[in-house]
Parts: structure tokens; sequence; C-alpha cells
């Protein structure tokens, strides 16, 4: 097991050094750096779905722009504004780290979980209106009468209408796809965000943990860029 | 650097000394999570070495006799196929000699993060359960591709579930990539410059990107096959809209960088054991860096290949075949640079150079077969057929499976403090190299006959090359079963290999052997560049020993 060498003070505002670190420094950056790269990685994984949305798209554009007609574009734009307040909260929840506020970063801790929740709320409020209009994919999908009636006009064939019919469902698909994972990484956003205001309560981390908000304010930020391509990719087609 | 003496605070206590269970499984030490893996892949390589046998067996005779139904032989290759590949091949060389050697190389105490590198393991360990799993109560028999529509929609085997196992083991690799480029982005001793880094650093660098940026491509397509599966929404089925072809964009995009995860690690290992035993400087250290993340950079631009008739347009097949042709560049660099390295060199033939000289070998003939099915009109004519099964065996059997004996052999004595019975060593490395040729060469002349793959009868006529082929397996078998018993009987006797058996440079080297907790007892400062080999010198000293021992 590694060990925490104790570094030259034991003063509380220093940062403990983790033994195969040579100093301080050398610690914040591979801190750092290791959450850059692992956004990289979460990069790739929303591409794949971007890139099977944006093959659809492309070879359907009527039929994503009638389903994206049925999102609900004010609730979306709500927790739009909330992500971006929450981005916000972080922010400053780091920059008291970095001064060393204790209690201010949990604050600003529990305001940005307080915020990730809201927009989890209008988020299941906005998936139970589509669920109760049949948009959900599968069994009881059903596709809107005037909604049919318009891509009947867009479709030369029996085969295409289908075709696009299927498209529509699609664009439910992947919505229901992105904005499920966007939330499930929400979700452990929150929880650590949590965590992470209980540990600082508790003085846990040596030297303010700056380090560790700042890993963590890295990733909540990622997620809120993610949402705010999201927001015009589905809700904002038309 | 030299060793020192002992040193008070650091008592010179190496990294094995712990024998607890509880120490095994709760350690963070880099050199022990190397040992870990090395155990465990060694499992699942013996796991799918079986389904191989039993393929193998099935394949003797033209009619289907050993196994009970199509269906069994179904499922033995697709879990040949998925354990070999996510649980041996692309673990293997990163996770083992990786995880033990990076850190030592840079002249660091540990990885980055420690921690994570355990959880590595354990999450590898979860997926790799999973995957036993699925073998005993049922399999899958979709191939280790998953090719929708079939994968979801008509196979009723534990697809889902293998998902879920390959999900999951993906996160090892990504933890591992990660570890790995922060690493030698933070890590490096003073005076470790990039251009001083060991060949290995590099290749594995190059590797960790793959893994850190293709490796969640994998996991998403996975994610939706599941989806698809439990919700049949239809994003791969063209009734409903869906692609099935998709998928297979998805899925190349990652497997084919996913082939360089596999033999990238294959190259720092060969660009190690060249050197040392051919006593020279290696040739073009800077282009063999830079060809390492060459391969990187194009592996991500030609899954197309795989796809020339899968009905992907005639335009997009011609730009996929001439950038295939194009990684063939930094490759052939390579070849060539290692190759340049003999020249004039003092060479010594012991067991890590055999496997290396193998790998060369079997990699080029692997390589230039994969130029041919780049080709598009080649490719057509030999699509699914043996002649691709025997292709991608010289790159990942030849190459990456030889480089790994290679590696594990050349840095055994580090390891374990033990040296293997070298006579032993020589023998196994010749019965692989024949074994390993006498299996797949043949394969290449079934495939251009026109025997397809995954069928488990097939027409007279291929018989007497599918027995030469089985035949062949046996050799290999004896050839794999071997090492992995000299090499746990050597760990009977007390270390004896010294610091540096091969009197190779590198950090590595200059610790005692096994090495200590900490690795270095004294902080690392470096000043030279890597591999100041003389060949002069080494003959000299070989003249030397010969007059000494006439006299
Ligand atoms: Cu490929």
């Amino acid at each position: 097991m590694h060990t925490t060498s104790t570094s030259a003070t034991l003063d509380d505002d220093q940062p403990l050094l983790m033994s195969h670190f040579d100093d301080l420094e050398q610690q914040h950056d591979a801190s750092n750096l290791g959450m850059w790269f692992f956004l990289a990685t979460e990069v790739m994984f929303f591409s794949g779905m971007l890139a099977a949305y944006a093959i659809y798209r492309s070879l359907s554009p009527e039929a994503f722009h009638l389903g994206s007609r049925h999102m609900h574009l004010w609730l979306g734009f709500a927790n739009t504004l909330v992500l971006l307040t929450s981005s916000l909260t972080m922010a400053l929840g780091v920059r008291a780290s970095q001064l060393g506020r204790r209690n201010q970063v949990v604050w600003y801790l529990l305001a940005t979980a307080v915020l990730g929740i809201a927009f989890l709320g209008v988020k299941a409020v906005e998936y139970t209106k589509e669920i109760n209009h049949h948009l959900f994919p599968g069994k009881h999908f059903v596709v809107p009468a005037d909604d049919a009636e318009a891509l009947m006009k867009v479709s030369a064939t029996p085969e295409e209408l289908h075709l696009n019919l299927g498209r529509f469902q699609m664009m439910f698909v992947l919505y229901f796809c992105l904005t499920a994972v966007h939330a499930f990484h929400m979700i452990v956003g929150i929880v650590i965000v949590l965590i992470m205001a209980e540990l600082m309560r508790r003085k846990w981390f040596s030297g303010h943990g700056t380090t560790q908000i700042e890993v963590l304010g890295l990733y909540w930020h990622f997620v809120d860029v993610v949402w705010v391509f999201l927001y015009p990719l589905l809700y904002l087609i038309d | 650097m030299s060793v020192p003496a002992v040193v008070v605070e650091d008592p010179p206590e190496d990294y094995l000394q712990e024998h607890t269970l509880k120490s095994w499984l709760l350690t963070t030490d880099h050199k022990r999570v190397g040992i870990l893996y090395m155990i465990s892949v060694t499992v699942f390589f013996f796991v799918g070495g079986a389904a191989a046998t039993l393929m193998r067996l099935e394949l003797m005779t033209p009619r289907g006799d050993v196994l009970a139904t199509p269906d069994a032989y179904n499922r033995l290759f697709t879990m040949h196929g998925v354990i070999m590949i996510f649980f041996f091949l692309i673990p293997a060389i990163p996770a083992v000699l990786g995880n033990f050697l990076l850190p030592l190389m840079i002249g660091a105490r540990d990885l980055a993060f420690p921690k994570l590198n355990l959880m590595s393991w354990y999450v590898y360990i979860i997926g790799g359960m999973i995957g036993i799993w699925i073998m005993v109560f049922g399999g899958v028999d979709t191939g280790w591709t998953f090719y929708t529509p079939f994968s979801t929609m008509f196979s009723n085997t534990m697809v889902v579930t293998a998902a879920v196992a390959v999900f999951i083991t993906g996160f090892s690799s990504i933890l591992t990539g990660l570890n790995f480029v922060v690493t030698v982005h933070t890590m490096r001793a003073p005076g470790m410059t990039w251009f001083r880094l060991p060949l290995f650093v590099w290749s594995h660098y190059a590797t960790s990107l793959i893994m850190i940026l293709g490796t969640p491509v994998l996991a998403i397509s996975v994610v939706l096959i599941a989806l698809e599966r439990i919700f049949g929404v239809g994003i791969f089925d063209p009734a409903l809209g869906g692609d099935p072809i998709l998928f297979q964009h998805l899925f190349w995009f990652y497997s084919h960088p996913a082939v360089y995860i596999m033999v990238l690690p294959g190259f720092a290992v060969v660009s190690e054991i060249i050197p040392c035993f051919a006593r020279r400087p290696i040739f073009g250290y800077k282009f063999i860096a830079f060809s390492s993340v060459a391969i990187a950079i194009f592996s991500f631009l030609v899954w197309g290949h795989h796809m020339f008739v899968s009905g992907q347009s005639m335009y997009a097949g011609m730009i996929f075949s001439i950038l295939s042709f194009l990684v063939a560049i930094p490759s052939a660099i390579k070849v060539f640079n290692w190759t340049a390295t003999l020249y004039k060199g003092s060479i010594r033939l012991d067991t890590p150079m055999l496997y290396a000289l193998g790998f060369i070998g079997l990699f080029t003939m692997g390589g230039l077969t994969g130029l041919m099915l780049a080709s598009l009109a080649i490719d057509v004519h030999v699509h699914d057929t043996y002649f691709i099964v025997a292709h991608f065996h010289y790159i990942m059997v030849g190459g990456t499976v030889m480089a790994y004996l290679g590696g594990v052999h050349f840095w055994w004595p580090k390891i374990s403090g033990r040296m293997y019975p070298e006579f032993w060593g020589k023998l196994s490395a010749m019965l692989v190299f024949v074994g390993f040729n006498l299996t797949f060469f043949p394969q290449f002349l079934l495939g251009y006959l026109g025997m397809p793959r995954r069928y488990f009868e097939y027409r007279p006529e291929f018989q007497v090359l599918n027995v030469m082929s089985t035949a062949g397996a046996s050799i290999l078998a004896i050839g794999y079963v071997m090492p992995l018993v000299y090499m746990l009987l050597s760990l009977r006797k007390p270390p004896n290999a010294g610091p540096n058996p091969w009197g190779a440079t590198g950090l590595e080297w200059q610790v005692e052997s096994p090495p200590p907790v900490h690795n270095f007892h004294d902080p690392v400062v470096v000043t030279c560049d890597p591999y100041m080999y003389s060949p002069e010198e080494a003959e000299r000293d070989y003249a030397h020993d010969q007059h000494v021992r006439n006299a």
C-alpha cells in the first residue's frame, strides 16, 4: 500500500505528497492531466452516438425536423440555464478552494448539487410527458397523426414513407439514448459532488482539497458542455 | 547510475517479499499489479487455446464429428475470439510488461495513479468472470465481431451478457491507457527527455492513445447492441429505418485500431530486445518513435477496409484501400530499422532474440498479406475465407504472442530474479515458430482456394491442408505449455539472475532483480541516450571468453 508521507511541514494548508510523486506540482499536474484524458474518452463515447445522429438526420432531415417539434423547448431552455448556473457555482467552488475557504466550498458544492437535481427533475417531467404522448420508442410508440401526414407528403413511395416513419422513431431513440446517457453522467456527478461536500465539511482533504475540487470541476463543466451541444441538436432543429 | 550499497531508510526488500494473499489483492505496486495481470492473462490464454484446440480437432475431418452440432462450433469460435482478443491480446503486453516496466524505464517510483491501476485489474477480472460465466452457461454464437442484424435480431444466445463483459473489460484498458499517458507526461525522471525514452515507452504511449480514444467507441457500440436487443427500437434494423452497416462502422472504428493496441506493444518489446542482442544502438531511433505515433493516428482512418463487401460505396472503398496502404509505411519503417540494427551487430541468439527474430519474420508475412487484403480486387476474392484467418493470426499470434513470449523471457530475470533454462527456452521458441507456420501457412492456401471461415464442415479436397494445420497446432500447443512449466519450476530456486544478466542498458536493469518496492534507492538522474551498446566491445569480450575457454 502506498502510504502518504508527511511532507516538510504538518501545515494543514499544504497538500500531502503521495510517496510516488517528487513534488506537489507533479502530483497536481498528474491529476489534472488524468481528468483531461478521461474527458477525451468521454468525448469519444458520446461521439459514437452523435455519429449515428448525424447519419440518420442527414438521410431523413424531414423526420428529424418533425420529431424535434415534439421536444419541450422551454423546459429544455430552462434546463440549459439551470446547468449553466451550476457551472457557475462549481467554478466559484473551485475558486473558493484555491483561496482556502473551506466553508464556502461546501456551500457552493451543495448549490451545484441542488441545481443538478433540479435539472434531473425537469428532465423527468419531460420524459413523463413524452412517454404519455406515446413517444417512447418501442411497442407502444405512435407516430402522431399530423406528423404521419406530413411525412406522407414528402415521401414519394410507400417504402419511403415506411422508412421515414422509422426514422421519426429513430429521432426519439437517439434523443432518449443521448439524454439518458447525459443524465447518467449528471447522476454520477451529483453523487460525487455530494460526497466531496461531506468530505470537505469533515476536513478530509489536505491542502483544502484544491486538486480534488478542480478535477471534479473539470468533469462537471464537461457534462454541462455536452448538454450545451445536445440542446440545439435535439430541441432546436426547427 | 551505479547501484549503491544498503541505504539505511530504504531496506533492500524486494517487491515480492510479502506473501499474504491480502498483500497481493490490495497492492498498488505497479510491479505486483503486473504480476496479477500476468497470472490472469495466462489463464485466459489457455482457456482460449483450449477452444482453439477443439476447433482444430473438429476441422481435422471434412465432416462434423468431434462436436455434436454446428451450433457448438459457432459458440466455440466466438469464445475463442472474444477471450483471445479482449482478455488476452489487448491486456497481454501493456498490462503485464507495460505495467511492470514503464515506471522503471522512466525512472519513476510508480504509475501516476496506483489505485486506478489496481482497479483496472479488478474491472478486468469482473469482465473476465462474466466471460467465463457465458462460456459455462450457454455461450455466444455471433463471432467476436457481434455483427448486426444477426446479433440483435436472430441470435438466441447470451449476446447481452457478452456485450456487458466487453463493455466492462473496455474500462480496464481505458484505465491502463490513461495511467500510462499521464505517467509518461508527468513522471519522467530528471534528464529523461522524450528522445531519451526507451522505444518501449514510445510504443506504449501510442498504444495508450488508441486505448483512450478507441475503446469508448467500442463501448457505445456494444451498448447500442444491448439496447437494440432489449427494446427492439430499430437502431440497426432496416425495417424500422435503422442500418446494420452503422454497427460495422462503429465496431471497426475501434476494432481496427485495436489491432494496433495488440501489435504496437509487440513493437515495443522487439525494439528493446533487438539492440540488446545485436549489441548495437537502435538504428533510426526517431523514425521508430514517430512511426508508433503515426500508426496510432493512421489506425483511426482505415476501418472501412473491413467493409469492402458490406455495401459501402465504391469511393469509400477506394479511399479506405489507399489509406490502408499508407499504414504499411510506418510499420515497414520499423521492420527496416530493426533489420538495419542487426547489420554489423554482434548477434547473440538467446531465447528472447529468437522470439524477436521470429516476430520480425512473421509480422512481415502478416503485414504483406495485409496489403494484399487492402487491395479491393483481392479482398473481394478472399473475403471471409481462411486467407483472412491466416493473415490476422500472423499478426496477432506470430506478432503479438511471439513478442509477448520474447518479452517475458527477456524480463523474467528482472521480474522473478531467476533465469529460465536457456536450452528449454530455445527449444520452445523453435517449436512455437515451426508449429505456428505449420498451423497457419496452410490456411493461406485454404483461403486462396476458397475455403470459407466459420464453418464446421468443408469439402473433402481441403482435408490435407487442414490436417497439416491441426498437426501444427499440436506442436504450437507444446511450445506454449513448455515456458509455463519451466518458468514456474525456475521459481523454486533462489534468485540467481543478478541485476543485469543480458548486459542491457535501460534503467530497469540498474536495480537489483527483483526490484525493490520503490524501484530505486537514490533519485534517478538520466545523463545519456538509450541503447548505448557497442558491438566492438561485445566482440572483444567474446574473443576474450573464447581465449579463456581454449586455454
Ligand atoms: Cu483493419
